[in-house]
């Protein structure tokens, strides 16, 4: 697995950041300057790809592609992949991406400026497409087997794992590059920002995220990029690989409701459905990773629908987006890799900013502080727009 | 602009754009062969030569340039018409 998030650009930095309850969130003044109601965001400095990947490899990746790649190949050399066995073998790229605002922006800003298609240069079809992330890696790393974007909204990380994990259970590949990635820019968030959906928690941007908190006042949007490499068992163990974790269980379902207010029902069933892949029963879920995006509604909903399966278990349940912000395309990745970092140092970090839990989360036990906890199995949740929901439940790999 | 600042111009973007090196830009280097220049990047060539030079590439001309020297006088010809 790889990483590149505003906790850190690998997963040492991210295990660091989550272990010591650090917070991405601070202040853009771009934001303040274009009139957004919110400056605030997830801090994450663009990689230097030159060196790194050519300039016809490079024309073609957007913002949230740099991020991806940088995940990506940290992901491939974790887990010892080389060219040679991506050449060799039958590898797919499954990767939650919704949107590339930048490059379909200035491309319209340049044909109205300039009213001449011939000048918008060879990228920006490729950046523009919210195909861009498995479309670009796909080349990159010369890969032949799946090769498709899932657009879930955020829920879209969560998904392309899932996805990825019903391909190979179903015997339809070995091997794939699966993640999600998101921009982080500006331009891409002022229509979410108009929604008055953000935290306007200016003076105080490392506090603004608080999950599950009565104080909340809106989410924070984050970003950059997450990849796992999931493959078979037998594709694991022939290539003698070292093992994180196994995926056991996928759960997805759509609300059939309200276009950006979420309810507890959808939940309920994505959750069931996944613990019911697993095989498994809600009390031997050590640790759940909430969706929790620090909007009232939606916190409220989900603290329900974990408290309707979970009755009875006092599982920890914390949200990373108090300290992440909404990482929204990517997080249903990188909260699973969030987790496994926690499952392999038997710990889970801290919910920061949880001073006052509503009525909803103080019947959950949310940590607010770290604390030492062993691991075997998690579940993570990540819901969306339009009511897609999906949880995946992964457990430590015992031989 | 003369032919010299004509080479200087196209040479310092092949250079700082496309990565090549300053030896391998000789007069008869084949743009696709040589210099690796392929049909994307003549997409990419006509938007900077539009914003170097101020002028607007001709793609059924530019299918009869093929080597460094004949996109230079292309370029020269052109900007002096």
């Amino acid at each position: 697995m790889g990483i590149y998030s505003v906790l850190g650009e690998n997963l040492e930095q991210v295990k660091e950041s989550l272990y010591t309850g650090k917070s991405g969130i601070g202040i853009d003044p771009r934001r303040t300057e274009m009139g957004f109601r919110s400056s605030l965001t997830g801090i994450l400095p663009r990689p230097n790809l030159k060196g790194m990947l050519s300039r016809r490899e490079r024309v073609g990746l957007p913002e949230q592609g740099e991020y991806a790649f940088m995940s990506t190949k940290q992901a491939l050399d974790n887990a010892g992949i080389t060219q040679d066995y991506l050449d060799n073998n039958e590898v797919g790229i499954l990767f939650g991406n919704d949107s590339s605002a930048v490059p379909v922006i200035e491309a319209i800003d340049n044909m109205r400026e300039k009213k001449d298609s011939t000048l918008l240069g060879s990228g920006s079809i490729f950046q523009s497409m919210n195909s861009t992330v498995t479309m670009n890696l796909s080349v990159i790393l010369k890969l032949r087997g799946i090769n498709l974007t899932v657009c879930g909204a955020c829920a879209s990380g969560s998904h392309a794992i899932g996805l990825g994990y019903f391909l190979i259970k179903q015997g339809l590949q070995d091997m794939i590059v699966c993640g999600g990635a998101q921009e982080i820019n500006p331009e891409s968030m002022c229509s979410f920002d108009g929604l008055s959906a953000f935290s306007v928690n200016h003076n105080d941007p490392t506090k603004a995220s608080r999950p599950f908190d009565k104080d909340r006042d809106g989410l924070i949007p984050s970003g950059g990029a997450a990849t796992v490499i999931i493959e078979s068992l037998e594709s694991a163990k022939r290539r003698g690989a070292n093992i994180i974790a196994e995926v056991i269980g996928y759960g997805f379902s759509s609300n059939g409701d309200h276009i950006s207010v979420p309810n507890v029902d959808g939940p309920v069933k994505s959750l069931e459905k996944a613990i019911k892949d697993a095989n498994i029963s809600p009390k031997d879920i050590d640790y759940i990773n909430a969706h929790a995006t620090s909007t009232p509604v939606g916190d409220m909903n989900e603290a329900q629908a974990i408290a309707r399966v979970f009755e009875g278990c006092n599982v920890p349940v914390t949200s990373t987006k108090s300290q992440t912000g909404h990482e929204m395309w990517m997080g249903g990745a990188s909260e699973v890799i969030y987790s496994i970092l926690m499952m392999q140092n038997n710990f889970v970090a801290a919910n920061i900013n949880l001073d006052n839990p509503d009525e909803y989360s103080s019947k959950l036990n949310i940590p607010n502080k770290r604390i030492d906890h062993k691991i075997d199995t998690f579940l993570s949740n990540s819901f969306g727009f339009g009511g897609t929901n999906s949880t995946l439940i992964v457990k430590k790999f015992v031989e | 602009m003369n032919r010299e600042e004509v080479i200087d111009k196209i040479n310092d973007f092949l250079i700082d754009e496309f990565e090549l090196e300053a030896d391998q830009l000789t007069p008869d280097a084949l743009l696709k062969d040589d210099l690796e220049i392929e049909s994307l990047d003549f997409v990419d060539i006509v938007v900077i030569v539009e914003k170097e030079f101020g002028l607007k590439i001709n793609g059924a001309e530019m299918k009869e340039v093929k080597t460094l020297d004949q996109f230079y006088t292309y370029i020269h010809t052109n900007l002096n018409k």
